[in-house]
């Protein structure tokens, strides 16, 4: 468990990173680094779409299945790491390009 | 009139007839007749109090009466708004009708609708028995009215003349006139019900009066469910069934209820596990995934060169090339440690071991074990530490999980990837045989015959240990002690005292199992067989100085290679005692490599902190590429490796720092292809194009 954490604060440390956020299977966010409101969007909006685009890979190839989602906007880049087994979870983190 | 004809009463006369009293109104005088009467009676005139006084001439007036038809209860003066004028005006014509009494009568006429209906009615329940007359249904005439009276008629008359009725009914055949809504067929029967006698009684039980009787359950619990119909979730749930058949499969397979036991245990371990475990220990997997996203971003230009960039000054730069740096891997902790140790895993081919200690005699601290990834180049993958420094490592070609080091106190260990403990799974103890000095090499072998795992070490103390891992213990084997020829001197007791001397490299033969090769601290090269223990199959005098690396050649079953901190590098082959090729480096050389692509190109690093790449194809006498790698002048290189797949090789420093490295298309050269000829590639071509080489030396030098 120590070890996740460790990952986590590297993660939050590492140049460029804006926010962390761990959210459950049912999109709602368990840790965070940002404050509350932008988190709650952020899970909300995020989940949908991460389970969107999940459902689409596996719709094409049900052997598939969707390793993580970058989202690349001009002022910012979302990432999203589904958890692999068929437990979902999401995780975001954004950094400016 | 009235007062007088009431006075003419009261005088008491005998009363006459109303007329003849009326006559006698304006005799005021007395008669003789009526004389009778007056002394009877008193003439007094009896006013009521209220009568009307009025005047003799007043009462002479004569009245008009008139009748009319007029309502005196009717209004007179009854007046309407009248919008046009915007005023009231009064009604010039007051209805002057006055009711008296009103009744409803309940009669209708026969010839109605409502009549002619009631009348069927009527004739329907009387004339259901009977069914000798028969009223033919004719075609229904437009009009409704007028007929059914002619039809009721004879009807009724039935009963009393059948003959009528008939001729009636035939005259009425085409005007009967079939009823709205009813069936045609007519029927004429009628109850022939005695009129005098009959008698009918009804009676009419009690309706007892309706009620509700309602029971309503509780509705049943309504959840709402809604799915979608997915290629994946119809495969997942395919896969599901299917690892639940295997399951039971295998629960039959396992016989005996020990086996079952512990499967239940540990399956109830895993349920406690889970539950106990927090959500955040799911996300460790996309933790590391986001983490090298991360790294991804900000190293991207790095990742982009290490893919695709090829210097294309490489085409000027006539036979020679350059390394590319790309990444630098350290961590902390192994700051103050030197890279003792490198090696890629053989099966994933982005994950390299770096062993951490110290090469200095006095200096010596803890060790560590860090492995890195290509795809995180900020923080190593796994972090092992130790008391004592790492001075080797080797990982296993077919278990990729397991590595094992030598210790500089002479102790060996395996570590196991999978477990997540930092400590090592096995290491071996001076009761089980360590070596006294520090361990330079350690190799994995083929499994033995039990298929137990074993490697061997070569160490300061001269010997060689093969250990095996059997039942969990490592259990050792002296291979080899590696005596000093020449040296024996002849002790007190006629012992023969053998000088000992101290291994620092060794190497195994590719292909043939049992050969394999020491470099010692002398400077000697020992070819040996591991079946032969006390003798070897052959010395070359390699060096002045300590052996530090040997190495055979990838591709050629002949050639190896070593290198010393004599400054120089040689090429052998090891029928021939002298080496085909040296060169020298004008500083110690830390390591050797040979290249996994070609058979003729091999690197080099030296303690200046260069790094030298040599072809031999190109340049049989110096090298293509001669670089200083690292930054500080201080900073030795100790060892080198090439990448199995990339075009990269790590580059490990006393500082505790591994570069990486790209090698520019100038170092990669294969064959060039001739035009119409197959181009071949494959370990033929490059031992053959090895071979080319060692002959023309061999002839120069024979």
């Amino acid at each position: 468990m120590a070890e996740v954490e460790e990952t986590l604060k590297r993660i939050q440390n590492h140049k460029g990173v804006i926010g962390t956020m761990v959210v459950n299977a049912e999109g709602i966010p368990i840790r965070t680094t940002l404050d509350n409101s932008t988190t709650v969007q952020y899970a909300g909006l995020l989940h949908q779409l991460t389970m969107k685009a999940k459902s689409t890979v596996r719709d094409i190839d049900p052997q598939n299945d969707l390793t993580f989602l970058r989202i690349r906007s001009k002022k910012h880049e979302v990432m999203v790491a589904p958890e692999v087994p068929l437990i979902p979870c999401n995780r975001k983190c954004s950094s400016p390009l | 009139m009235a007062p007088k004809t009431a006075a003419r009463r009261m005088s008491g006369i005998p009363q006459p007839t109303a007329r003849t009293t009326r006559k006698r109104d304006e005799d005021t005088g007395p008669d003789v007749g009526e004389g009778a009467d007056e002394w009877t009676q008193a003439k007094t005139l009896l006013k009521p109090p209220d009568q009307l006084e009025l005047t003799e001439a007043e009462l002479k007036q004569e009245f008009t009466r008139i009748l009319t038809a007029n309502n005196p209860h009717a209004p007179q003066n009854i007046v309407r708004f009248s919008f046009k004028e915007g005023t009231y005006k009064p009604i010039s014509f007051v209805d002057q009708l006055a009711v008296h009494f009103s009744l409803v009568g309940n009669m209708i006429p026969k010839d109605s609708d409502e009549g002619r209906r009631q009348n069927y009615r009527a004739e329907m329940t009387s004339e259901s028995s009977q069914e000798d007359m028969e009223v033919q249904p004719s075609e229904a005439e437009g009009g409704e009215g007028g007929e059914g009276g002619k039809e009721g008629e004879p009807k009724e008359a039935e009963s009393q003349g059948e003959v009528l009725a008939a001729e009636e009914v035939a005259e009425g055949e085409a005007e009967v006139e079939v009823e709205e809504v009813i069936t045609p067929k007519k029927p004429t029967e009628r109850k022939l019900t005695n009129q005098f006698n009959f008698n009918e009684r009804a009676s009419q039980t009690f309706n007892s009066p309706l009620r509700d009787r309602e029971c309503q359950m509780e509705p049943p619990p309504r959840a709402t469910f809604s799915a979608t119909a997915n290629q994946w979730e119809i495969y997942d749930a395919y896969m599901y069934e299917l690892e639940k058949q295997e399951k039971t499969k295998e629960m039959e397979k396992s016989k005996g209820p020990v086996a079952k036991k512990t499967g239940m245990r540990t399956r109830r371990k895993m349920t406690s596990l889970e539950s106990q475990s927090d959500d955040i220990t799911k996300v460790t997997q996309a933790a590391k995934i986001v983490e090298r996203m991360v790294n991804q971003n900000t190293y991207d230009d790095i990742a982009q060169d290490f893919k695709y960039y090829e210097d294309a000054a490489d085409e000027y730069r006539d036979q020679e090339g350059t390394l590319l740096p790309l990444w630098k891997f350290q961590y902390d902790k192994a700051k103050r440690l030197a890279v003792t140790a490198l090696c890629w895993n053989p099966r994933y081919k982005d994950l390299f071991a770096v062993g951490h200690g110290s090469y200095d005699f006095m200096k010596q601290n803890r060790g560590m074990l860090l492995l890195y990834t290509l795809k995180n180049p900020s923080f190593p993958e796994y972090i092992f530490s130790s008391e004592c420094g790492i001075m080797c490592l080797d990982m296993h070609v077919n278990h990729p999980y397991l590595v094992a080091v030598g210790y500089y106190d002479g102790n060996v260990a395996i570590y196991n990837l999978k477990k997540p403990q930092s400590q090592p799974s096995y290491k071996s103890s001076a009761k089980l045989g360590k070596h006294s000095e520090p361990v330079w090499q350690v190799r994995w072998q083929k499994d033995d015959m039990d298929n137990n795992l074993n490697f061997f070490s070569v160490s300061s103390d001269g010997r060689i240990v093969s250990w095996t891992l059997v039942k969990n213990e490592l259990m050792h084997t002296d291979i080899i002690k590696l005596n000093v020829e020449g040296t024996t001197t002849e002790g007190p007791e006629e012992l023969n005292v053998y000088t000992i001397g101290c291994g620092t490299a060794f190497d195994f033969h590719k292909q043939i199992d049992y050969l394999f090769l020491v470099g010692t601290e002398e400077g000697k090269i020992y070819k040996c067989s591991k079946t032969y223990s006390s003798q070897f199959l052959d010395t070359f005098e390699a060096h002045n100085m300590a052996v530090d690396a040997v190495t055979w050649n990838p591709y050629h079953s002949k050639v190896f290679m070593s290198c010393s901190s004599d400054w120089t590098v040689k090429i052998w082959d090891h029928t021939i005692k002298k080496p085909m090729f040296v060169y020298d480096l004008n500083s110690a050389v830390g390591d050797i490599a040979w290249a996994p692509y070609s058979s003729t190109v091999f690197a080099a690093v030296t303690t200046d902190g260069k790094a030298h790449v040599f072809d031999l194809v190109i340049n049989k006498y110096e090298a293509i590429c001669n670089q200083p790698v690292v930054a500080k002048k201080k900073n030795k290189i100790t060892h080198v490796q090439f990448n199995a797949i990339h075009p990269i090789i790590i580059v490990g420093d006393d500082r505790g720092q591994v570069t990486c490295l790209k090698l520019s298309p100038n170092l990669r050269k294969m064959p060039k292809e001739k035009k119409g000829q197959e181009v071949k590639r494959g370990p033929e071509v490059e031992v053959a194009k090895l071979d080319k080489l060692l002959n023309l030396v061999r002839e120069v030098k024979s």
